[in-house]
């Protein structure tokens, strides 16, 4: 095994022998379908100490080419071309060559930390499987190495945690186990997929800053796979994007995000919403809010208290003490990490979560008085549009039936006056009408989200309530959608509580912005005064973590991330080594 | 190079029971059974005919005709005679076409019970999930046989009707537990959530939303139902406390001439020939619904 020499290649530029290396490489899938032509002929590589980001949206072929490099592609699929770990070529490996591959030379980072880690075996069990296997460490020297790698990765008190289980880690730390495992074995090259899609900002933020110090001190290659440009400027020395199955464009990530030559890396980039630049883009959003005051707010929150049943345990507050209200024709957004509570407001405003303490009064009504006629009737009232459009869809309805669901529920009309009303609304999300009987699962996940649009406003609610209504989807579908959502609500002029943790989202659409910290508001207020000049030092965190698309950019608001977390007392995460 | 990316969804529409449908032919197992399941519910109806409808078969199973040789299998007799002369081919048939009558009963009374409690249950919840799903842990402790024979005992008064129902009332236990599952899990979806703040009613929610999206569970299940019925029945006739005579299944006949079994084996081997038969073919239909409902799952064996 040849051995890289550590101390040269400290820069990104680096003229070292490539860890990882594809050429040519082509992947097609045979289906029941026929076949499927995933990857076309790539080629890349990625030198030690240099982090490739790999772009497209999803079905671009990305995680296919990056699951060659493991060699873990599933059995329909054929593969030609060679990919390169080290100075070992996969395809010629046999099982035991892979296995003593994957981990020594190369291993793996994915995108959601709670499935990627055994939910049965302890954090120490998980991380000295890959020291045994591989002959480096055993027993009770495993345990010791397993708590040195937490140590490295800025778990505290890493004795402690090797004895717990996955589920009583939060998100972040998981995904550092996730990273400490991938580490273990010294790879020479880590494929992270997706390392902090499911991620919140911050802890994306510390997430990144983790991987960074990584490709420095153990000067270790990264092919890092994402959807996310903020990402790729704060981490990518070179960025190749990926469009259904070519590489359409290489490059330094100064050269592809700030001077891109292919159309659809410039259609990419325009797409992600700019968080800051919301005062430009306000006009698109800028639905006339009417005066609060005068007319009877659409949702209004009186310290609202909701708590969770829990067996055996005291009941957990998910909402504590919130007041807040949407205004007709006012979209209010609602930003908070997971677990801040956000989704639960959503819910009980829909009626579908009881309130502990406080009033909940939609459209001047308290759904706790409601009989259940009247509750039928104000729910006609309001629409809804949640998070994944795949779920949110019954599978077996074809659209058209979907979208008139409402109106049969509430006995509206007539077969043909649903029938127009469908086209009709097939029309405004920007839809063909020949997808009246298509099912959801032959339409993209842009479609269904638009298809998921038009049901909540077949029966013209005064209030809509949007879940995430964009973070399932690629950042250019999410772009149409978030204009076509504008022009509807100006069209439309329903109220809107719109539930994100994406600032930039929220900064594009929103006239007001409440932020929610474990179940608390932090703040509130115009979108302007929250996100220009935030008072609150969680408000500054938020912001300062979100990334921008911009290298220059993106590394001076890291610097001031740093500053800040310095003022607030907090440290930097970055790998221990030696520590 | 050519393109083939363009994703087949694009091409021609499918929907979910179109794709079901397709994948279902393509599996061989299953279409041959269901065409050897076909024949044989032909044959044994059509044969002898059913009640006063005459079939094409030119003798009934009740009369003795004249016996040929020791009574086996023969041109003019081709499944043999029995001791006292009857045609066998007509009484097989005879036996056939009542078991397949209690088994499909057995299998739309059992499902029919088994997807409503399982759906409520699992829907509502609360105190109506515990005694629903109590009353099935009580029936489901008592042991099938034991059960299914005395309460047979009681009905057989109705005739096969009556055991159909009984048996229908004793099998539905494990799809209740199945559906109930489903209905839990699918009741958390998301488009259930969105139905539900619509404002739509409980009853349209889980007949028309929950229960189409569990449609494979129940389909799966039910022609399980069918060849574990035909075999229940069987075992009960055997043990006479299923079907009575003048009436016939293929169960009674083997407890008729079990006697015969080392001087006349064909009175043995023809009717049971045809439960497995019956058994088989159902047991592989299932196979294929259940491949075809869920791709990914392999075909294993519950």
């Amino acid at each position: 095994m040849t051995t890289l020499d550590i101390t040269s290649s400290s820069d990104a530029t680096s003229t070292g022998a490539a860890v990882l290396s594809f050429t040519d490489l082509e992947v097609t899938f045979g289906t029941e379908f026929g076949d499927v032509h995933a990857v076309k002929g790539v080629s890349l590589e990625v030198r030690p100490g240099e982090v490739v980001a790999l772009v497209g949206e999803s079905g671009s072929g990305k995680s296919v080419t990056s699951t060659t490099a493991l060699g873990l592609l599933p059995a329909n699929a054929r593969v030609s071309g060679t990919v390169r770990v080290g100075d070992k070529v996969v395809g010629e490996l046999d099982q035991a060559g892979l296995r003593t591959m994957r981990g020594n030379d190369i291993a793996m980072v994915f995108q959601e930390p709670m499935t990627a880690l055994n939910p049965v075996l302890t954090i120490g069990d998980q991380l000295t499987e890959a020291l045994q296997l591989h002959g480096i460490a055993y027993g009770k020297q495993a345990m010791a190495r397993a708590a040195d790698l937490l140590r490295m990765v800025g778990i505290p008190e890493p004795e402690r945690r090797l004895k717990q289980y996955p589920h009583e880690l939060s998100g972040g730390q998981r995904q550092r186990v996730v990273i400490a495992m991938a580490i273990s074995c010294d790879p020479k090259v880590i494929v992270a997929d997706e390392p902090t899609t499911a991620l919140d900002v911050t802890v994306q933020a510390d997430i990144l800053d983790l991987l960074r110090s990584l490709k420095d001190k153990l000067d270790t290659g990264i092919l890092l796979i994402t959807h996310n440009m903020g990402v790729v400027a704060d981490m990518a020395d070179r960025v190749a994007v990926m469009l259904r199955g070519d590489l359409v464009e290489t490059g330094t990530a100064e050269q592809v995000l700030t001077n891109p030559q292919h159309e659809y890396t410039k259609k990419l980039l325009g797409a992600v919403p700019h968080l800051g630049e919301g005062v430009g883009q306000a006009e698109v959003a800028a639905g006339q809010a009417s005066e609060p005051g005068r007319v009877k707010p659409a949702l209004a929150l009186d310290n609202l208290v909701i708590e969770y049943h829990r067996l055996g345990k005291p009941a957990f507050r998910a909402v504590d003490d919130v007041s807040f209200t949407v205004g007709p024709g006012e979209i209010v957004g609602l930003v908070g990490e997971s677990g801040s509570g956000k989704s639960t407001i959503g819910k009980c405003a829909l009626g579908l979560i009881p309130a502990v303490s406080g009033g909940v009064r939609i459209l001047g009504e308290d759904y706790a008085a409601l009989g259940k006629k009247q509750l039928k009737a104000l729910r006609r009232r309001i629409g809804v549009v949640f998070q994944d459009p795949a779920a949110s869809i019954n599978p077996r309805f074809p659209v058209g039936e979907a979208i008139a669901e409402p109106l049969a529920v509430h006995q509206v009309g007539d077969a043909a006056s649903r029938h127009d009303r469908v086209l009709e609304l097939l029309d405004a999300v920007e839809l063909p009408r020949s997808f009246y009987n298509r099912y959801p699962h032959e339409l993209s996940g842009g479609q269904r989200q638009r298809v998921s649009i038009a049901r909540a406003l077949t029966l013209e609610p005064e209030l809509l309530v949007a879940d995430e209504p964009t973070s399932a989807l690629d950042v250019s579908v999410q772009a149409s959608v978030l204009e076509l959502f504008t022009s509807l609500q100006q069209r439309f002029g329903f109220a809107c509580l719109f539930v994100s943790h994406d600032l930039a989202v929220i900064d594009l659409l929103a006239h007001k912005v409440v932020v929610l910290q474990d179940g608390r508001i932090v703040e509130q207020g115009d979108r302007d005064t929250v996100l220009r000049n935030p008072r609150e030092d969680y408000t500054k965190r938020l912001l300062a973590a979100a990334p921008v698309p911009d290298p220059a950019e993106q590394r001076q608001r890291r610097e001031d991330r740093h500053r800040l977390l310095a003022e607030l007392g907090d440290e930097v995460v970055e790998l221990r080594v030696g520590g | 190079m050519t393109d083939l990316q363009t994703p087949p969804a694009q091409e021609k529409s499918y929907s979910q029971g179109q794709l079901v449908r397709m994948r279902f032919f393509r599996h061989r197992g299953a279409i041959v059974a269901m065409v050897v399941l076909a024949v044989i519910v032909l044959v044994a109806f059509t044969s002898i005919g059913i009640g006063p409808i005459p079939g094409w078969w030119d003798k009934v199973p009740e009369a003795p005709y004249e016996k040929i040789g020791t009574g086996a299998p023969t041109w003019e007799h081709p499944f043999g005679q029995d001791t006292i002369g009857k045609d066998y081919f007509a009484l097989v048939m005879l036996g056939t076409q009542k078991s397949l009558i209690i088994a499909f009963g057995v299998g739309v009374i059992s499902t029919l019970i088994g997807t409503v409690v399982g759906a409520v249950a699992g829907y509502f919840r609360g105190w109506l999930e515990s005694l629903l799903m109590r009353l099935t842990d009580l029936l489901l402790v008592i042991p099938l046989l034991v059960l299914a024979a005395v309460l047979g005992k009681m009905a057989s008064a109705w005739g096969i009707w009556g055991l159909t129902i009984v048996l229908g009332i004793v099998l539905w236990t494990s799809l209740a537990r199945l559906v109930r599952g489903e209905m839990l899990s699918l009741r958390e979806r998301d488009f259930v959530v969105a139905a539900t703040a619509v404002g739509t009613g409980s009853g349209r929610i889980i007949f028309k939303h929950i229960l189409p999206n569990a449609i494979g569970t129940i389909i799966v299940s039910a022609t399980l139902t069918i060849s574990s019925a035909i075999l229940l029945e069987t075992s009960l006739s055997y043990l006479g406390y299923g079907v009575q005579a003048p009436d016939t299944s293929l169960g009674l006949l083997i407890s008729d001439y079990q006697t015969a079994f080392t001087t006349r084996p064909w009175l043995f081997w023809w009717p049971g020939l045809m439960i497995l038969a019956i058994a088989l073919t159902v047991n592989f239909i299932g196979d294929g619904l259940r491949d075809a409902f869920d791709p990914r799952q392999n075909r294993t064996k519950a």
